[in-house]
């Protein structure tokens, strides 16, 4: 069986007890479980915000997602209500959706768009997309590679 | 920029002239805007925010020769400079003291457009303008976006739209609203069954100083919540339709009490403007609701030798820091009571003089 968070075998298996009768199984290897440990403890159903529960996400952790570029989780965007930066947007997609069709009664924009959206949009498309593609690097310790996907972000990130 | 200048004159939205002005007393629309690779509010250090307005100030001197701003950073103003820039609705009570680090407004002569930096969002734009005119004001902050935007990189995304602090301004960022004066409304009674309609289609209602203010003087705030899904024209027609409505059912009612009660209308007008000028103590509050009286009296033709400007003009010189910048010096609450009196017992005796 492999870990839930990174390709390694999980060797770990923990059994959360969520609730009367509810339990939940959590397979790990012996890194992520460490970090996973010292994480915050996942609270009952009860003290969960509204949306953020049914999401069947297999990386949702006990903060549920975290923004690579500011550090928060969606958790704390809950608690909160401001997001840390824009690209809270894509690293929170999937809790977002049933949030902003509950506040707007609809996910997608139908208004203007900036007009050097060409070349800004096209940049921050591949900003989220090499984001994803250097964390992925990271993990599988393709260093040589990482470094060269970091250089690309800087480069579009100063652009 | 020396705030003391603004003082003797009205910004361009409180004229009282624009249309369907016996009712809308003003037309506002504010875009919201952050910068892309920087974090938001919450997330940014002093470094970050003193980043965000040297870029704002540098695309500032590039916006539309139609509304040339000019920068005034807050953290250097004193706290009544900044209750006065509120009162003049150019910034938020947050921007004036709920927040911390490098922040401002830069801000057209006329008083039309502003641009609030390092509130909730990194730019919140902002065109004001009298009485009815949600096309015009379009217009004018649509130019302003425009030109802002060929220096800054702005957060947007393809599903999305502009991205902004707080999920509720997302998509196109806009929120527009219209300042109504209802007292005939408040005077049959009718006012909160309007409002209870209005709920249902998803608009809000707020007081003069938006969110959590108090509704005085009869004037409401009517906006847009959605700001998802919608393009802003379609945003924008939506609140037009319910606005016209809104004019309607007022207009009936002025017509009602005319009608029904126009001597008892006649004397609440007298004794308002006698009170008004005879008064020596007299707080905001009182002011603005005997105000309101008289601006129905006018648009009634119960009185007619008051200019409607004249007391839009006293709507905001008699709040607390206007009247404390015409005072010269700080005032207590007693005193500012007592000033306020003064100010309009000489204010309205100006405008009573028979003309020549």
């Amino acid at each position: 069986m492999k870990c839930q968070r990174c390709p390694k075998q999980a060797t770990l298996h923990i059994t959360e007890v969520l609730g009367e009768d509810r339990y939940e199984e959590v397979h790990l290897c012996e890194e992520c479980a460490k970090k996973y440990l010292l994480e915050p403890q996942k609270k009952s159903t009860a003290a969960k915000p509204p949306i953020a529960d049914d999401s069947e996400d297999a990386e949702a952790a006990p903060t549920g997602p975290v923004c690579d570029l500011c550090g928060i989780s969606y958790i704390e965007f809950r608690n909160h209500g401001r997001f840390g930066c824009a690209n809270d947007y894509e690293a929170f997609k999937a809790e977002l959706l049933p949030l902003l069709e509950s506040i707007h009664g609809d996910v997608r924009h139908l208004g203007k768009t900036p007009r050097r959206m060409p070349r800004s949009q096209g940049a921050q498309v591949e900003l989220v997309t090499l984001r994803r593609r250097l964390q992925q690097l990271v993990t599988e310790e393709n260093y040589e590679e990482a470094a060269r996907v970091r250089d690309r972000i800087k480069e579009l990130e100063n652009s | 920029m020396n705030l003391d200048s603004l003082l003797p004159h009205l910004g361009e939205w409180l004229r009282g002239t624009g249309p369907e002005s016996d009712v809308v007393i003003s037309t506002r629309i504010r875009l919201a805007r952050n910068l892309a690779h920087l974090p938001f509010a919450t997330r940014a250090t002093p470094a970050h925010k003193a980043e965000v307005v040297a870029r704002v100030k540098d695309a500032i001197t590039h916006a539309p020769p139609a509304h040339p701003l000019e920068y005034v950073d807050i953290p250097q103003l004193s706290h009544l400079d900044r209750q006065f820039l509120v009162e003049r609705q150019l910034i938020s009570r947050e921007l004036a003291s709920g927040l911390e680090g490098p922040r401002g407004v830069a801000f057209d002569p006329t008083e039309t457009a502003s641009v609030m930096v390092n509130e909730e969002d990194h730019l919140r734009l902002q065109v004001l303008r009298s009485g009815f005119a949600l096309d015009e004001a379009w217009h004018d902050i649509d130019q302003l976006d425009d030109a802002l935007e060929t220096r800054l990189s702005y957060a947007f995304h393809i599903q999305f739209g502009y991205l902004t602090a707080c999920p509720t301004n997302v998509g196109t960022g806009m929120r527009a609203s219209v300042m109504l004066h209802l007292p005939a409304l408040g005077l049959t009674k009718q006012i909160d069954k309007v409002f209870r309609a209005l709920q249902k289609i998803n608009l809000a209602v707020r007081g003069l100083h938006g969110e959590g203010s108090r509704a005085f003087g009869d004037l409401y705030q009517i906006s847009n919540h959605v700001t998802l899904g919608k393009s802003e024209t379609k945003i924008l027609t939506e609140i037009r339709e319910v606005i016209v409505t809104i004019l309607q059912y007022e207009r009936q009612a002025r017509q009602a009490l005319l009608k029904e009660r126009q001597q008892a209308e006649q004397d609440r007008v007298a004794r308002a403007i006698g009170t008004l000028s005879s008064a020596t103590m007299i707080t905001a509050e009182e002011t603005m609701e005997l105000l309101s009286a008289v601006r129905l009296g006018i648009h009634l033709h119960l009185i007619d030798n008051i200019p409607v400007t004249a007391v839009n003009q006293l709507f905001i010189h008699t709040q607390a820091a206007h009247l404390q910048k015409l005072a010269g010096h700080s005032l207590d609450g007693e005193e500012r009571n007592a000033a306020r009196a003064k100010y309009l017992k000489t204010k309205l005796r100006e405008w009573s003089l028979p003309r020549p």
